[in-house]
């Protein structure tokens, strides 16, 4: 018999789970992809990512290469355009044609843009591919206000990119309340709290009837209640559509509101034709989710090997993705199984709000509604899919500190579902880890258990651990490969055994070369020992590269060079120097989020001449590369506020002065308030410190960032001896136990006894090594230089700031263009109308 | 002036003095009648090679940068790793761990007496 050849039209996720699906079961089959988009099927899911700071390439789920191993024939770029089923014939853009014996349609779908008057224009944008995304970038780029047209899961994870592109973001929606497929009405209600919460300003009941061009870059919403709304940009998220051309084009059967028809076998009304993903409709449903279309994927794939897999429908339980909002919709959120029962707790206060769909007789979970707090999602969803018996009082597993166990992982029978994007078992994991899979990574590897939505992490990481556990394995905590231990546990290594480089440190308790992980690491680990200069040559190459050239590197490979201004308080004299060494090399020029002035766009061998002139003129290096004490932030304070109660500006510079160079597991932040008005924002840093009438309260633990963290306040009136010492020992005990890039709120968070142990260690001296703490503090205190300083009177450090070792030409790599009065790095498509190359 | 040719498609690079013992330089090839070329020269003394050299520019950072990140090992391989992103790049076929599809190029390179020299 020939090999049986099938052609799948689309690469996208549900199409490339086809594939290597079919490819792996041992089969003579031929598979041909043929896909529209530029790229290789990526992870659509994370998409937004990307706005984040992720790599597009990053979210690549294959590579030609994976695939040709596979023996599947990959044709990119290249759109079917006709399908001719008695021929058995797909056509493509290009002219290229192929025949098969069985077709699969994997060809998702697009997003819903209403028939809105002036919604063609070119600022209006869709939210699907990478390309698309792009555009939404490059439209953000100098606009202002975008809005998004459609308040459901993917119209609020837009919202949410359009705000990390930093546009004052609003949302649109049709409906009366926000994701109003999941939520009921005090969900959706309670949700939009939270959004307007993160500065989103959300219009519901909105039906647009016209957009007109107000100039050249902006718009005009017109809505049917007279109101209206002006705008840079819009991106269109009002729902999807299948994509089913093809199959209407060549008569296969489809549904009145689009989809291609498929029964439980995922076929069509050809016996030839397969269709899955978002471009199917199985009993009257599209799945707007992956993991259906997985499982759809699964079920073709089993039966064209000659199984009899059957697709029966899909959970649609989901958790939005939003940073900073916590919701989860899971099962029957809205009650509507005949004789469901609910029970819901609202709180305003706290923002959250919970609801439980519970089945007439009150033994089952049908379904579940979290708003602001999502922390029982698992355990719901495990109740909801493996039909567990709730207990007597339902309602307890969603009250606050019940007392009520989350499930935990060793609760579940085999058959429970871990992880819905991949269909994984609790069964299959543990099959995985009898097979030898010994770590979290091996598992995911092998089963492929979150990596999907991510949603299953905790629960699949808890399980994990337990089951490793219980085979009398150790988890692994070592830093990387070279170093089977944790940054604490190094850090005791090298006190102990006086070890003063990486190479003592890797004959010792390491194998190989080291790392980008371990190499940092413990530079930091001795710098916070031993206090010797960065660029010692013994310390110089383990350094991150920040570190090496005493500066932070920007996205052209340029450099910013950030001097101390310790307090944020400074000369006229010292603020004329630092303009006219701007103005001297022509340096983009700005005020730093953190009370300093930042001056970007040196090259390499710019540095040195650049700090010459800045410490000459008394600055001092800011550290602003490193992982150190960074600033500390004052406000004005008592000696010219009507409310300050003590000198501010003057303890904070004594701080600053003091920690200056420290350096530490991450970075570390302070500021000092003069009143409780609190201007200086003493509450989101590492250490905060706030004037009383009778001295200084101590604040620890706070966190600006990405997970902003309130600090704890620690101690109330202390003197300013009392204040420094407890300052000492907080930072010295920080310096020795946290992990590697840990910053002091997820470090106390991750205390065992948290605030109160960190008080008895501190204040009350519970260990005993107050003293040996402060020691240390004064000896790193004791051996500070500032660094560019140093460096500067040493040829030797000096050598590498150079472009190049041979050569004073021009680096062709680094080009800028003028805005604003500034130089900034030319972007991609600037690159040709360059005002200058850099020299 | 580098560049000189010393046997067909070798070039004087730099002198062995100018590198960095457990780390990475930058060097600039000038060819007459061809665009100057940026190379990273990495100089590990105790390897088989001791030197490696890799065209200096991150496709994934896009910037002329990899002379500037940390060098090690990793499953094995000779890595730098970006000091941008974090990719690593195998010294010896340029191959980018993360992402098998991209690579960089790579040169040989050898020591004749004080000086380094590439084909290119
Ligand atoms: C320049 C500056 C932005 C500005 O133009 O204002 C800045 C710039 C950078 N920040 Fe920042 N941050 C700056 C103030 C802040 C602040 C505000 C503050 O310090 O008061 C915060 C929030 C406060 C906090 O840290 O808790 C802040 C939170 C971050 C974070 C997130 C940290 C977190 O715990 O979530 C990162 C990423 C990281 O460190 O991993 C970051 C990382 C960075 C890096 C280093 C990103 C990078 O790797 O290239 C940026 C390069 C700095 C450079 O080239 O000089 N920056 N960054 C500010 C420099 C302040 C200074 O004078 O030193
Ligand atoms: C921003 C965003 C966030 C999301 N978040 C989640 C989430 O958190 N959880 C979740 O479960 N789902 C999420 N989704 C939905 C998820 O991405 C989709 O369910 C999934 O991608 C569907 O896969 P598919 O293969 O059916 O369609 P797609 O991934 O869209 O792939 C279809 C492919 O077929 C191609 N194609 C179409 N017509 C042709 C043709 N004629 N010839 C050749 N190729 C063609 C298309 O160009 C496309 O590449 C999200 C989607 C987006 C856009
Ligand atoms: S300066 Fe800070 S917030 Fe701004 S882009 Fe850089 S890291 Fe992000
Ligand atoms: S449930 Fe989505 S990754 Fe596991």
């Amino acid at each position: 018999m020939s090999v049986l050849k099938v052609v799948v039209v689309g690469n996208g996720m549900v199409g490339h789970h086809f594939v290597t699906t079919l490819a792996k079961k041992d089969l003579d089959v031929e598979i041909i992809v043929l896909g529209e988009e530029p790229r290789i099927a990526y992870d659509r899911v994370h998409l937004s990512e990307v706005f984040a700071g992720r790599e597009a390439s990053d979210l690549a789920l294959a590579s030609l290469d994976t695939y040709a191993e596979l023996g599947i024939t990959t044709r990119l770029g290249d759109p079917v355009v006709s399908l001719d089923r008695e021929t058995k014939v797909v056509v493509t853009q290009s002219g290229a044609r192929f025949n098969y014996d069985m077709l699969v349609l994997a060809t998702g779908s697009y997003p819903f843009v209403p028939q809105v008057p002036g919604a063609d224009h070119p600022r209006c944008l869709e939210y699907r591919t990478i390309e698309d995304l792009e555009a939404i970038k490059s439209a953000a780029l100098g606009s202002k206000r975008g809005v998004v047209v459609g308040g459901g899961l993917l119209g609020l994870e837009c919202a949410n990119a359009l705000q990390n592109l930093g546009l004052d973001t609003h949302v649109v929606e049709f409906a009366p309340g926000l994701m109003s497929v999941q939520l009921d009405a005090p969900g959706s209600q309670q949700l939009r709290t939270r959004i307007e919460g993160l500065g989103i300003t959300v219009h519901t009941s909105k039906n647009t009837t016209n957009i007109k061009s107000v100039g050249s870059k902006s718009l005009r919403m017109e809505f049917a209640d007279d109101s209206s709304l002006n705008t840079d940009l819009i991106v269109f998220s009002a729902g999807i559509r299948p994509r089913d051309e093809l199959a209407k084009a060549s008569d296969l059967v489809t549904g009145e509101r689009g989809g291609i028809v498929i029964n439980e076998h995922c076929i069509t009304s050809d016996p030839s034709i397969y269709a899955i993903g978002e471009c199917a409709l199985h009993e009257g449903r599209v799945y707007g989710l992956v993991a259906p279309g997985y499982r759809m994927a699964e079920t073709a794939a089993d039966r064209i090997a000659g199984g009899s897999a059957c697709f029966t429908g899909a959970d649609m339980s989901t958790k939005l993705k939003l940073l900073g909002v916590d919701v989860g919709s899971i099962g029957d959120a809205h009650a509507q199984t005949v004789g469901a029962q609910v029970c819901a707790l609202s709180d305003e206060q706290a923002g959250t709000y919970k609801k439980i769909v519970i089945s007439s007789d009150g033994k089952k979970l049908l379904g579940a509604v979290l708003i602001g707090d999502c922390d029982n999602y698992d355990t719901l969803l495990q109740y909801q899919q493996n039909d567990i018996a709730l207990p007597d009082t339902p309602v307890s597993l969603i009250t606050p500190a019940s007392g009520t166990p989350l499930l935990a992982a060793n609760a579940l029978p085999k058959t429970a579902t871990i992880c819905s994007c991949h269909n994984v078992t609790k069964g299959c994991i543990i099959d995985a880890i009898e097979a030898g899979c010994g770590s979290l990574a091996d598992v995911k590897a092998n089963t492929a258990a979150s990596t999907g939505c991510g949603g299953c992490a905790t629960m699949l990481k808890s399980l994990v651990d337990d089951e490793l556990a219980a085979r009398g394995v150790v988890i692994d905590k070592s830093i990387c490969e070279h170093f089977p231990h944790t940054r604490q546990e190094l850090f005791h290594i090298a006190k102990i055994n006086s070890l003063q480089s990486f190479e003592d440190m890797i004959t010792h308790a390491g194998t190989g070369k080291g790392c980008d992980i371990c190499k940092p690491a413990i530079a930091s680990i001795m710098a916070s020992l031993w206090n010797d200069h960065i660029l010692k040559p013994s310390l110089v190459s383990q350094q991150d590269t920040n570190d090496t050239f005493m500066a932070n590197m920007q996205k052209d490979g340029t450099y910013s060079v950030v001097p101390r201004i310790p307090g944020g308080e400074i000369t006229p004299e010292k603020l004329i120097v630092l303009g006219e060494v701007g103005k001297k090399y022509d340096l983009y020029t700005k005020i730093t989020g953190a009370q300093r002035v930042d001056l970007f766009g040196a090259q390499l061998h710019q540095l040195p001449d650049i700090w010459r002139e800045l410490t000459d003129a008394g600055f001092e290096t800011g550290h602003a590369y490193g992982k150190a004490l960074r600033t500390v932030k004052s406000c004005v304070g008592s000696t010219w506020c009507r409310y300050g109660v003590q000198d501010s500006v003057g303890m904070a510079i004594l701080i600053e002065s003091r920690y200056k160079g420290l350096r530490a597991p991450h970075k570390i932040k302070s500021a000092v308030s003069g009143c409780t008005r609190e201007c200086a924002e003493a509450q989101s840093k590492d250490f905060g410190v706030i004037a009383t009438e009778n001295g200084w309260n101590l604040y620890v633990g706070g966190n600006g960032g990405m997970r902003p963290r309130h600090a704890d306040l620690f101690a109330t009136d202390l003197d300013d001896a009392t204040l420094i010492r407890y300052i000492d020992r907080y930072l010295m005990f920080y310096v020795r136990t946290a992990d590697r890039l840990q910053r002091t709120s997820t470090w106390l968070d991750s205390l065992e006894g948290g605030l109160d142990y960190l008080k008895e260690v501190v204040i009350d001296d519970s260990l005993g090594i107050a003293a040996e703490l402060e020691e240390q503090m004064s000896h790193l205190v004791n051996t500070y230089q500032c660094e560019w300083k140093t460096a500067l009177g040493d040829p030797e450090m000096l050598k590498r700031f150079r472009r190049f070792v041979n050569s004073d030409g021009n680096d062709k790599g680094v080009q800028f263009v003028r805005e604003r009065g500034q130089k900034r790095p030319a972007r991609d498509d600037e690159r040709d109308d360059v005002i200058a190359v850099a020299s | 002036m580098t560049g000189v040719e010393t046997k067909p498609n070798w070039y004087r690079l730099c002198y062995v003095d100018d590198l960095v013992p457990q780390s990475g330089v930058c060097a600039l090839l000038e060819r007459a009648g061809e665009e100057d070329q940026q190379i990273a020269v990495f100089y590990l003394p105790e390897e088989r090679e001791q030197l490696f050299a890799l065209g200096n520019y991150d496709p994934v950072g896009k910037a002329f940068v990899l002379s500037r990140g940390i060098v090690g090992d990793l499953q094995g391989h000779l890595v730098v790793a970006s000091p941008l992103y974090k990719q690593h790049f195998d010294l010896r076929t340029g191959r980018c761990l993360e992402d098998q599809s991209i690579s960089v190029p790579v040169y040989q390179v050898r020591l004749a007496d004080d000086r380094v020299e590439i084909c290119a």
